[in-house]
């Protein structure tokens, strides 16, 4: 579209009400999603938001543009088949560490594998929340929730990593209490062209508050958070004092000073693959700290990409009543 | 010694032999050759879900029967004219169909000791007199001479035996009297870059064909005069063949896109490779990495304004079971083909049957009703697809179609129709500038409006939760629940209001009706030909529209005496009629994977006269 009317954050909100709980770290999301959009530059009838089940699916009821809710963990396959019916379309996923990484696991992993141009925002409050607080695939080992009072067994998904597994071509990070870092993430998902997949570290104050404390309290969050940045060495720490070097193949965090010194650090280039898989890595070791931020992105045709070029190069030997007619027909008189 | 020929009104023959023998292929060539030729006809091609079984087994087994006449011809056959073994597990498997005095023509080369203990055989069956007696058997060695005939190619000798099945082939070509061009052309084209290949097949099929001409053991050849049809174009078509062919109609005549979702299954996935050559139409087919993703991203195509079809057998339905739900709740248009096979489970996916008539019905959480149709035979194929898509468009509803093994495998003569004389659907579009409220509805159908992602000004959002009707909002009042149930059950009656009464084939009233649907409509039809032509009483009825019914239904019902109801299921059609119409049907109920004998409805319907 040659002109597109300025929109604003209130061209997005619906009239329904809103029914998250008070607090929830999802009315953040909402509200830096409404205020990006604007922004993106996309008729917002071109827009269509897919969700599958969760807190975090009841999104597109309150964003107005075309949505659909669909069904437990079926959002990337509900909005493949949106993109495909129209590629023209601007397709986001909204959905949760539950419905993407548990239930819809196949659907997340091809999607990713397909590189279907959409955008995928999983809020990842590791914890099922809809269904009153039993530990997600991405909850910590030793969860106690209702259906583990002694303690989860199951070692958790760590999705940057697994979409890495799936040939992701954008994978990226942020947090909910960082609206400003949240905002220029989801602007960076709109802009790749090819699956985008952003987690979004999101609190749920009901049943697992304070799961990303160390990671958004304002004295502590400096010094176990790095932010990724394209072509800058990877310095964090509260005083900027803390860096990441390479030991071999391992991360180390070293301190700036007399024995490093910033030329010695790692410098963060998105492009590279096997940076991206170290920096996914990352998110679980306790010796280092918690990576935002774009790990990878990579230009590959994506999947409608290639289904137009078919659609189009495929010759049209026969018109339909021949085809119908078939080589061998005969006629009674 | 001079030879005869003879005029037959109709034939039923059956080749058979190992899973690599090219059954398939030959019994496809003969129908083609036989369409074409002008008889009407019905095949049954059955082989075994492992796709190289051991060598030489019983279970490895593959057969293509065909039943053609000069007359109408309904079914495959019951009782074999001829049958082709092309080693000993095949005799062994098919000898008991053959009828006595019937021609049986044995490949003697695959006769060895190993086959013979293979097909739990002790002595050789051929050396045994009485098979000579009770058949006339005609014993070749057609690998042998097919391996001398192509003596001098640059083949190895394991590529010269595999045209062994096209001697079989040229040897009943010459005694039904045929012209074997048709299948010089059609080697001609399939091996067009191996000409090697087509060449030794070719050799081998004249091969068989003089063999017959040569030899003088067959004394008579077969004419089988050309059946009478309706004047018009005729094709051979296979089933699914048909479906792939009314889906894309329905696309292309009403200018709406074809979008395909679905996952590999049999007997389903011919349906996805057809579809997939229909690219220069601007069809889509997305082969999803589950039947669930096949079916939601139908739902999102449908939501994007397409027409959205997935196709899957029972296994795969009942893994869409949910999407159908949402589907339902969305009021979105959906085409979902089920293609029948014996279950449950992983059942006889090969086989055919008609299990699944209630979990199209029934089978979701909630009231969820579908509407629900069956073709009938390969033929009905294509309009059943083009009415399929007709429906779920025009009322905005997911609609079952139902086909089954038998039926998606099998073919016959299809007088095929002009495309401009179909019907052109009514779809409920938003127009530009309308009013707009989501589940606002028609008042003849009682169909939503349609608003495609694209269009300005009409954003809205749908979903899987309960709606208000109208606003389409997220509601969980009990009244409205309750209205709503409703309104989707009445969505789903008032298409009664939109498809064609039942006929009745034979009286309108008498003794004993017969009520069929799907795949078993040849087998009731042969069968109450047959009891026209003994002064019975008897009419048939055969339902393609399941769910709703007909609306002269109940009328027809009440017309006779006794109702039967042959179904390859436990009864489920026979169900539904006792419960709705509180008649006192019976069923007649056979789960064997296979369609009905037409003698043994005939017989069963001979018990019911008589009781």
């Amino acid at each position: 579209m040659a002109i597109t009317e300025q929109l604003t954050k209130k061209d997005f909100q619906s009239d329904q009400d809103i029914r998250w709980c008070p607090g929830c770290g999802d009315y953040v999301i909402l509200a830096q999603v409404q205020k990006v959009f604007p922004k993106l530059g996309i008729p917002k009838e071109k827009m269509v938001i897919v969700s599958g089940i969760g807190c975090s699916s009841r999104f597109p009821y309150y964003m107005n543009t075309y949505g659909f809710h669909s069904i437990h963990g079926r959002a990337p396959a509900v909005a493949t088949g949106v993109k495909l019916a129209n590629p023209e379309l601007d397709v986001w996923v909204i959905t949760g560490d539950g419905d993407a990484m548990s239930i819809g696991g196949n659907h997340f992993t091809h999607v990713l594998r397909r590189n279907i141009n959409m955008k995928i925002l999983m809020f990842n409050n590791r914890i099922y929340g809809l269904t009153k607080g039993q530990y997600s695939p991405t909850s910590e080992v030793g969860k106690i929730t209702k259906s583990t009072p002694m303690g989860s067994l199951d070692y958790p998904f760590n999705p940057p990593a697994l979409a890495f597994g799936a040939s992701a071509t954008f994978i990226g990070r942020t947090i909910d209490k960082e609206l400003k870092h949240m905002g220029s993430m989801v602007e960076e998902c709109s802009k790749h062209v090819g699956t985008s997949f952003l987690e979004i570290y999101q609190n749920c104050n009901i049943f697992n508050d304070g799961a990303f404390k160390n990671l958004t309290d304002r004295d502590v969050k400096s010094d176990n958070v790095i932010v990724l940045n394209e072509n800058t060495p990877m310095i964090f720490g509260k005083e900027k004092d803390k860096g990441l070097v390479l030991e071999g193949t391992q991360f180390k965090v070293v301190k700036i000073g007399s024995d490093f010194s910033e030329s010695d650090l790692v410098v963060h280039n998105p492009r590279d693959r096997n940076l991206g898989l170290m920096i996914s890595e990352m998110t679980y070791d306790e010796n280092l700290p918690v990576p935002i931020g774009v790990f990878y992105k990579e230009d590959k045709p994506t999947y409608e990409e290639m289904m137009i070029n078919q659609l189009n190069s495929a010759s049209k030997k026969v018109d339909l009543q021949s085809l119908i007619e078939g080589p061998n027909s005969w006629e009674v008189k | 010694m001079s030879k005869e020929s003879f005029n037959s009104d109709v034939v039923t023959i059956r080749f058979s032999g190992d899973s690599g023998d090219g059954m398939q292929l030959t019994g496809g060539q003969f129908s083609e050759n036989t369409a074409i030729f002008g008889n009407d006809l019905n095949t049954l091609p059955d082989f075994p879900a492992e796709i190289r079984a051991p060598q030489g087994t019983l279970y490895g087994v593959s057969s293509f029967q065909m039943q053609f006449g000069s007359r109408q011809i309904f079914t495959p056959g019951d009782e074999l004219d001829v049958l082709v073994a092309m080693n000993p597990a095949a005799l062994q498997v098919h000898l008991s169909d053959l009828k006595e005095h019937g021609l049986l023509i044995v490949n003697t080369d695959n006769f060895t000791s190993k086959n013979l203990k293979l097909a739990n055989y002790e002595t050789n069956p051929l050396e045994d007199e009485s098979l000579a007696k009770k058949y006339r058997l005609i014993t070749v060695g057609m690998t042998s001479l097919v391996k001398t005939k192509l003596d001098d190619m640059d083949l190895t000798p394991k590529e010269k035996a595999r045209s062994t099945n096209m001697f079989a082939l040229g040897l009943l070509y010459w005694l039904y009297e045929r012209d074997i061009q048709t299948t010089i052309d059609f080697l001609n084209k399939k091996f067009k870059n191996k000409p090697l290949i087509s060449e030794s097949n070719i050799k081998a099929l004249k091969t068989g064909f003089y063999y017959g001409e040569t030899i003088e053991v067959i004394k008579t050849t077969y004419k089988v005069g050309k059946a009478k049809y309706e004047p018009g174009k005729y094709r051979n078509i296979m089933g699914n063949q048909g479906l792939s062919l009314g889906l894309l109609a329905a696309s292309q005549n009403n200018d709406i896109d074809l979008f395909f979702g679905g996952y590999p299954i049999t007997p389903a996935s011919d349906i996805l490779h057809d579809l997939s050559k229909f690219k220069s139409f601007g069809i889509k087919t997305f082969q999803a990495e589950d039947e669930i993703a096949g079916i939601t991203s139908a739902i999102g195509a449908a939501f994007a304004g397409d027409l959205a079809v997935t196709a899957s057998s029972g296994p795969g339905i009942a893994l869409k079971g949910e999407a159908i739900g949402l589907a339902t709740i969305t009021e979105l248009p959906l085409v979902i083909i089920n293609i029948q096979r014996g279950g449950p489970s992983t059942g006889l996916p090969t086989k055919t049957e008609q299990s699944d008539l209630f979990q199209a019905i029934y089978g979701r959480n909630g009231e969820c009703p579908c509407v629900v149709l069956a073709a009938s035979s390969p033929s009905d194929c294509f309009e059943m697809a083009y009415q399929a898509s007709k429906i779920a468009l025009e009322h905005m509803i997911p609609v079952f179609l139902l086909s089954d093994g038998y039926i998606a495998n099998g073919s016959e003569p299809w007088k095929f129709p002009d495309v401009k004389d179909l019907p052109k659907f009514k779809i409920n579009y938003v127009k530009d500038g309308e009013d707009f409220l989501p589940y606002e509805r028609d008042n003849n159908t009682l169909a939503r409006k349609w608003a495609i992602p694209g269009q300005k000004g009409y954003e809205h959002r749908i979903g899987g939760l309960e709606k208000a009707d109208g606003t389409g909002n997220v509601n969980y009042d009990p009244d409205n629940h309750h209205h709503m149930t409703i309104k989707r059950q009445e969505k789903v009656n008032i298409i009664s209001n939109f498809i064609p009464d039942v006929e009745i084939f034979g009286p309108s009233s008498g003794k004993l009706l017969v009520v069929g649907w799907g795949g078993t409509y040849g087998s009731i039809k042969s069968a109450v030909t047959k009891a026209h032509q003994e002064n019975l009483s008897v009419s048939q009825i055969h339902l393609k529209y399941l769910n709703p019914l007909p609306k002269n239904l109940g009328e027809v019902l009440l017309k006779f005496d006794k109702i039967l109801m042959p179904e390859l299921n436990m009864g489920q059609l026979l169900s539904i009629i006792r419960a709705k119409y509180l008649v006192d049907a019976k069923g007649f109920n056979r789960i064997k994977g296979k369609p009905f004998s037409a003698n043994d409805i005939f017989k069963e319907i001979k018990k019911h006269l008589e009781e």
